[in-house]
């Protein structure tokens, strides 16, 4: 029970990619070192203050401090050096290292939000996406990191390092998913006042539901013609919004095909269901204050349910 | 003429090692941040620049030991017991020739953990 916190969705101690796990690595050799030469240090200060008869020769004292105080810290201090030095390049490798990644998905922090862009692969055209990354399990992947406003940071704990999004610059890291499974990343570099609500799933697929969900999504949705679509489109929800396939393409605020397979509303701000999509549709800023999208509460109640039945109906 | 002399009495022997830490610490990171923002242009590869940087960190290594043997000598190899602590010219010599060599055994080390990387690294992270 104690350690149920160090398992789950964002735990860098329960590595499912190859980077995540040799910086687990690192961190069990640093604590075990650590620990063994805490236990050292208190043992000789236990033993150093007990009474007894007669003192150490000034001898013995001076190869005490020789070996436990030079030689010892010397030796232990250049191996970890060089121990963690040496892992460096599997903590973040390098792409020059590596057969140049399959594909480079381009991921641009925006207050407060993740704007998601794959690029065409194998036939399948590229199309953009917002707040859910869906990664092929057993493929080291590339990610091209950018900014549109302030300072974000790309985490996913389970896969591996972080790493900064700066405006004016790409930042490039290379992540390789191990095991499958729904993931957490959080934003890790303080962007505003929701900074503690801009995340992103992380979902590691099998190769074969991978391709079906990368075909879907380049295809985009069905129009139904229902009246939730109808009023995405006249309360002007479709200005910043895209659907694939439904509306024209908008690019000021979050991707929403396939809204209704996501996990969150919001980026990770509430769970994806109808009622939590109308409670942020009538004022996004009472859940994630400073965000751009303007409440629009001025919209009939039945209007705003129809609009959050469509979206979480974009399966 | 001597081409060392035999008693410098100068504060400078004492920070000859930490100067050139410092020193051998800046064309270390100075030459690798040079290399790597003019990745693909520079007229050399990295390994020569890699080899450079160890020529380069044996040059101090060399450098610290010399100290460290004027400091050894001025010392008196270990003649005298420390600390120097008496109002005479001799314990002057002595102490600061003691301390000149432990500066020159921490720069000595410090070198060394300042060279570790080039062991390892392998190119410029785009």
């Amino acid at each position: 029970m104690p350690l149920s916190g160090c398992t789950g969705v964002q735990s860098a101690l329960d590595p499912a990619g190859e980077e995540a796990a040799a910086i687990y690595r690192l961190l069990l050799v640093m604590v075990v070192g650590g620990t063994l030469i805490w236990c050292a240090v208190v043992g000789l200060l236990l033993h150093a203050s007990q009474r007894r008869n007669a003192p150490w020769s000034e001898r013995t004292a001076g190869r005490l401090i020789v070996w436990g105080g030079v030689a010892f810290p010397l030796v232990v201090l250049l191996a970890l050096l060089a121990y963690a030095v040496w892992l460096m390049p599997s903590i973040r490798p390098w792409l020059a290292r590596h057969a140049p990644a399959p594909e480079t998905i381009e991921v641009t922090g925006e207050q407060f939000w993740w704007r998601i862009r794959y690029p065409a692969r194998d036939g399948l055209p590229a199309f953009e996406t917002a707040n859910e990354l869906r990664l092929l399990v057993g493929e080291r992947v590339a990610f091209s990191l950018k900014a549109a406003d302030v300072i974000h940071s790309f985490w996913i704990p389970v896969l591996g390092g972080k790493m900064d999004m700066i405006p004016g610059r790409t930042n490039t890291l290379s992540l390789s998913p191990t095991k499958t499974g729904i993931f957490r990343a959080p934003c890790t570099e303080f962007c505003g006042t929701s900074h503690t609500l801009m995340a992103f799933s992380v979902i590691v697929m099998e190769p074969a539901d991978y391709i079906a969900w990368r075909r879907a999504q380049a295809a985009g949705d069905v129009p139904g013609g229902g009246e939730g679509e109808q009023l995405f489109a006249r309360h002007g929800c479709a200005g910043c919004h895209g659907v694939r396939g439904v509306t024209g393409p908008a690019t000021l605020g979050p991707d929403l095909t396939f809204f209704g397979q996501r996990q969150t509303v919001g980026a990770g701000t509430l769970a994806n269901t109808k009622e939590n999509v109308a409670r942020f549709i009538r004022d996004p800023a009472a859940w994630k204050p400073g965000a751009k999208m303007p409440a629009f509460d001025m919209l009939p109640s039945k209007d705003i349910a129809a609009i959050s039945d469509y979206l979480v109906g974009l399966k | 003429m001597r081409l060392i002399p035999k008693d410098v009495e100068s504060l400078w022997t004492l920070f000859t090692a930490p100067t050139i830490w410092a020193l051998h610490f800046l064309v270390c990171y100075v030459t690798a941040a040079v290399f790597c923002a003019k990745a693909g242009a520079p007229p050399f590869s990295f390994e020569a620049m890699r080899l450079a940087l160890c020529a380069v960190t044996l040059v101090a290594l060399s450098g610290i030991v010399l100290s460290a043997y004027l400091a050894w000598r001025q010392w008196g190899f270990g003649s005298g017991d420390p600390p120097h602590d008496e109002p005479t010219r001799k314990d002057r010599l002595l102490f600061q020739g003691f301390a000149t060599l432990l500066l020159a055994g921490l720069s000595f080390v410090a070198v060394i953990f300042v060279a570790v990387p080039l062991a390892f690294i392998e190119a410029c992270q785009p």
